[in-house]
């Protein structure tokens, strides 16, 4: 068993269709010149959803993604937010979220465009929390939608599949959340603090990537790990 | 019961009617002493332990005074209610109700007795279980999980208010576990329906009778324990380790070495049962005997992984007599009663005095011939382990573990329940609840906090009242919200939280949507986790190839001719039990005692002499050593490899905080390694680091805390806690498509529960439940305060002969969860190699 010594975070910096980004170890993208913060899949007040349902699950989730929002906007400090869909949970998440967390959120968009894609999730604009939202919009060379387009397209970046990396090493299996990208277009992780991942080999990925530019970011403790697609195993 | 006492109330001889004294003597038996004192104990209202070695004909001795009861009993007249159900049989195994059921029949049908008996299991169709309620058998044979399904229905008091008995079968196997606290908790209820009712435990010898006696009545100082009834034990078995030829390994848990000798002793006798501690282990021992197998002897395998049907036929085959051998798990541990057997081989030390007792009561089934095993040790510390296991067993020592606190995640569960069988009152249901050994230290304020997580969650952020499960109703009973609900409790009801299992399922070579083949079994998905596609393993003694994993299926091909990666599966799966760990060490430090050792053992202890030196019983040794670029430590506790886990980790901590830089450590049951940069005996010799100070129990407070919190064996413990008490459910057949990306994750859960609410009632019951279970922390204090002021250093130029084994456990064992970010570091690190090598 190895020791691990934890450090200061660092972010991965790479291209995507020609544009230059960072992104951070909470699964936020930042496009350096345009000073645009992406997020996607944050499904606040998805522990309330569930409530509603019968199971009781711990009603924190919301207060904890928004702690880690508050630390990708003070790394980043950028101009505009893009909610790339599936910002709540369910269709009500907005209007029954507490005072509280309103409050919070409010407080976070302040002085920023704030955008919201429509997810499947989140159809319809959240209630009286202001920005604007859409159903897609684009930045530089970049396209921003929830849904991945079937086959290949270039300068896309997309949510809703919550893409997971899984390595296996010295009789070890590691599943990490993941950007998933080939240079040309992105799937981006889930953001939020309830939210799991779909291994990116699975079959919903298909033909999505080029396998030989296909690497997955995959969130670390501390820093990103690049993850080349011959490490990237099923199951 | 109506019958009148006679002036002895052990003297059961005279309570025995007519009918039952003819069908033994037609038999040429009479009944055993036991079977009448408990008979007569029962007849005077008493409730009974009766503890028996295997072979007591502790079954018929549990069932005589129902069937005495059932026989005297006037006949129902036609349109007469329904009697309820007479006597309760609970067993922890579904195979064991069956089995009972078919040896209860034939005594019942050959004495004309008018009693109807049946199961109830999971198995059993939902026709059957309807026709059960309106139409109560006699007697029911079950499982704690069945009962805990029955008493949480709306008819459970009319289906239970005529109930005389209850019989706990296994009592010892069932109490230590979580399971054991639900079936109190229920045993709870079932007394409050029926005041007068008996119960009787049918259990193998334990280490604290009393534990058990008073575990099965209800708690109250005014009130006696139950009686006891003992059957010493019969003949004395004739153990003896392998006296091997072949050299016994150091390290490793395979005793290939053995193979020949084994086959041999097989031959020699006429049904051999062959245990071992893992799955793995079986599949591995199976497929090297069917290698030397040169007579093709009917050998086979059985062990919980494999289908059922698979499974059935081994048993059918056993029964019947027609096998050799049988290799097997511990699905066969329980008092299964197997025929013919006349050897039983253990591989692999046994862990644990009692667990051997228990195994090797499977042969012979008659009390007063000797049962006759051979313990083959797989390396040389499991030598010393079998010897000492060997002297236990004729001292009769017993090392059962000591009964815990019932657990909180438990309760939450059994409170749902009862409040989807009818509304009540928190009063009455605490008053209830404590009367079960369990919970009868129990205070009212984690009762109260139970019921709120029961209710919403019980969080200090409250924004759930409105989601409420359960609800007070204007007279201040507690209801369910809704009937859904009750669905929901009862697909998840029981403690038992296996790993998830995935079917293995045959595709033809290299086919790759090839459908419908057959499936062979279940495989544990924490091992499938290990393997990457082309990964060869052995399962149902054949060596297979993982294809992938399609849903919840594991899709495997024929990988013939090949050799099996055999996987790495932590040794036993069952850690060093403190008796054992004891015995070994005392017979460490006494020269004297190595006479009984294998000569190879012996001279490895005296070099050791020679070279180190031994602890004596008490002492804990450390020796430091470099070796390579790097220092080590060695330490060794016997203390079992969970605690010395919870050790390493916290000993690298504050060797990290003294500077000794510490690269990594290993640990077994015997040992613990320690590897670094700098040499601490060096660092030892000069002051700079004190072992006293390093292995102080102060290490068990911050220390133990700071590493607890991001722990991934706590978030495992909590999954088991958040899945038992209702906050998440079990994953169902069909449902698993649902995927990864829509459940919450226990993991999710547990890091936004500690961050935000770290004193929620869940991560109490978390760490109740680590303290015993995979940290063994109990453990570690009492070796801590065991070894104060007894560290005995030695300082050595090279490697000890006592080292040995552990040092060749290095870069074996499999990574732990904590060194998760390094494999990621190695997999990106790589790509960078590639990167820059790359010439294009």
């Amino acid at each position: 068993m190895n020791l691990a010594v934890r450090r200061e975070e660092t972010s991965g910096e790479f291209e995507l269709a020609g544009e230059a980004c960072r992104a951070d170890i909470r699964g936020a993208l930042f496009l350096v010149d345009a000073r645009v913060l992406i997020v996607s899949d944050l499904h606040l007040e998805k522990g309330a959803a569930k409530a509603r349902r019968g199971h009781l699950v711990p009603p924190y989730d919301t207060a904890a993604t928004l702690n880690l929002l508050e630390r990708s906007l003070a790394l980043f400090d950028p101009r505009s937010v893009i909610c790339l869909g599936d910002s709540f949970d369910d269709a009500g998440g907005s209007s029954a979220m507490p005072r509280l967390f309103r409050d919070r959120l409010a407080t976070l968009m302040a002085g920023r465009d704030w955008f919201w894609i429509e997810g499947n999730h989140d159809p319809l604009p959240p209630e009286g929390l202001g920005g604007d939202s859409v159903r897609a919009m684009a930045v530089g060379g970049l396209n921003f939608v929830h849904h991945p387009s079937a086959g290949s397209v270039h300068g896309e970046v997309a949510g809703h599949l919550h893409p997971g990396a899984r390595i296996v090493r010295r009789g070890r299996s590691v599943r990490r959340r993941c950007f998933a990208t080939d240079g040309a277009r992105m799937i981006m992780p889930a953001y939020g603090a309830y939210t799991g991942a779909l291994n990116l080999r699975d079959r919903a990925f298909a033909g999505m990537f080029r396998e030989d530019g296909l690497v997955a970011w995959a969130l670390g403790a501390d820093r990103l790990y690049r993850l080349p697609a011959s490490e990237l195993m099923p199951g | 019961m109506n019958r009148p006492l006679t002036s002895d109330p052990t003297d059961g001889a005279t309570l025995l009617p007519g009918a039952f004294a003819r069908w033994f003597a037609t038999r040429g038996w009479a009944p055993r002493p036991h079977q009448l004192e408990l008979l007569g104990r029962v007849a005077a209202g008493r409730s009974v332990l009766l503890i028996a070695p295997t072979g007591a004909g502790k079954t018929l001795a549990g069932f005589l005074p129902s069937l005495v009861d059932l026989a005297g009993r006037k006949p129902s007249l036609p349109g007469e209610a329904h009697r309820g159900v007479h006597t309760l049989y609970i067993s922890p195994l579904k195979a064991l109700a069956v089995d009972i059921e078919r040896n209860l029949a034939k005594p019942v049908s050959e004495m004309g007795l008018q009693i109807a008996m049946e199961t109830r299991t999971g198995d059993t169709p939902s026709h059957k279980r309807q026709r059960q309620k309106l139409v109560p058998p006699d007697i029911l044979l079950t499982t704690p999980e069945q009962l805990a399904l029955l008493l949480a229905s709306k008819d459970a008091e009319r289906f239970f208010a005529g109930l005389k008995h209850v019989v706990l079968d296994e009592l010892h196997s069932l109490v230590t576990s979580k399971r054991g606290h639900l079936l109190s908790l229920g045993l709870a209820r079932l007394r409050r329906f029926a005041p007068e009712l008996r119960a009787i435990g049918l259990s193998a010898t334990v280490a604290q009778p009393e534990e058990l006696r008073r575990w099965l009545v209800a708690q109250d100082e005014t009130l006696p324990m139950a009686d006891l009834v003992q059957v010493q034990g019969g003949a004395k078995p004739e153990i003896r380790i392998l006296d091997s030829k072949e050299r016994v390994p150091w390290a490793g848990h395979s005793a290939r070495y053995s193979i020949g000798e084994l086959y041999e002793a097989i031959k020699a006798h006429r049904t051999t049962l062959l245990f071992v501690n893992t799955r793995s282990q079986s599949e591995l021992l199976f497929q090297e005997l069917w290698r030397v197998n040169e007579d093709t002897l009917p050998i086979a395998l059985h062990h919980g992984s494999l289908d059922v049907g698979q499974r059935r036929r081994v048993e059918k085959a056993m029964e019947t007599g027609s096998l050799r051998a049988i290799v097997a798990t511990s699905t066969l541990d329980l008092g299964i009663d197997w025929g013919d057997v006349d050897l039983v081989v253990h591989v692999g030390a046994p862990k644990g005095a009692s667990r051997l007792a228990q195994r090797i009561g499977r042969s012979n089934h008659r009390l007063d011939e000797p049962s006759r095993a051979i313990l083959v040790p797989a390396n040389r510390f499991e030598v010393l382990e079998c010897r000492a296991a060997i002297e236990a067993n004729y001292l009769g020592a017993q090392d059962t573990p000591p009964l815990a606190d019932g657990a909180l995640d438990v309760l939450a569960q059994h409170v749902m329940g009862m409040a989807c069988a009818e509304p009540f009152h928190a009063d009455e249901l605490f008053g209830e609840i404590t009367t079960a050994e369990p919970y009868a230290r129990l205070d009212r304020d984690t009762f109260d906090r139970v019921l709120d997580f029961v209710a919403t969650g019980g969080y200090a952020l409250r924004v759930y009242e409105r989601y409420a499960r359960i609800r007070q109703m204007k007279d201040g009973r507690w209801r369910v919200s809704h009937p859904r609900l009750a669905q929901q409790y009862r697909l998840n009801v029981g403690t038992i939280v296996e790993a998830p299992y995935l079917t293995i399922r045959y595709v033809k070579a290299g086919g790759q949507a090839a459908r419908g083949g057959p499936a062979l079994g279940k495989i544990e998905e924490d091992f499938l986790e290990t393997l990457s596609p082309g990964d060869t393993f052995l399962f149902s003694g054949r060596v297979l190839r993982f294809v992938g994993i399609r849903e919840s299926e594991c899709l495997v091909a024929n990988a013939p001719g090949q050799d099996a990666k055999v996987p790495y599966w932590a040794g036993g799966k069952f850690p060093l039990s403190t008796y054992l760990a004891s015995e070994v060490r005392a017979m460490l430090g006494d020269p004297k005692r190595w006479g009984a050792l294998p000569p190879q053992v012996g001279e490895w202890l005296q070099i050791q002499q020679l070279k180190s030196v031994l602890p004596g019983r008490d002492d804990m040794l450390i020796e430091t050593f470099p070796r390579g670029s790097r220092h080590y430590m060695v330490a060794y506790p016997f203390e079992g490899r969970l605690a010395h886990q919870t050790l390493g980790m916290l000993l690298t901590r504050r060797l990290e905080r003294a500077g000794a830089q510490p690269l990594g450590f290993v640990a077994s049951d015997y040992a613990l390694a320690v590897w670094g940069l700098r040499d601490m005996g060096e660092m030892h010799r000069n002051g700079k680091l004190d072992f006293g100070d390093l292995f102080d129990e102060d290490m068990l407070g911050d220390d133990l805390e700071d590493w607890l919190a991001g722990s991934w064996l706590l978030k495992r413990t909590f999954r088991h806690c958040a899945l038992i008490s209702g906050l998440i459910e079990k994953r169902h057949p069909g449902k698993e498509k649902t995927g990864r990306q829509v459940t919450v994750s226990a993991d999710l859960i547990y890091d936004v529960l500690r961050t935000h609410d770290p004193d929620h009632i869940l991560l109490r019951a978390t760490r109740a439940d680590a303290a015993y279970g995979l940290l063994d922390v109990r453990r570690l204090g009492e070796l801590l305060s065991r070894i104060r002021g007894r560290i005995v250093h030695k300082r050595l130029e090279q490697v000890s002969p006592l080292a040995v084994p552990i040092m060749l456990e290095i870069g074996k064992e499999r990574v732990q969860g904590e060194a998760e970010e390094a494999l990621l570091g190695e997999a990106a690190q790589d790509e960078m190699i590639r990167e820059a090598m790359e010439t294009k």
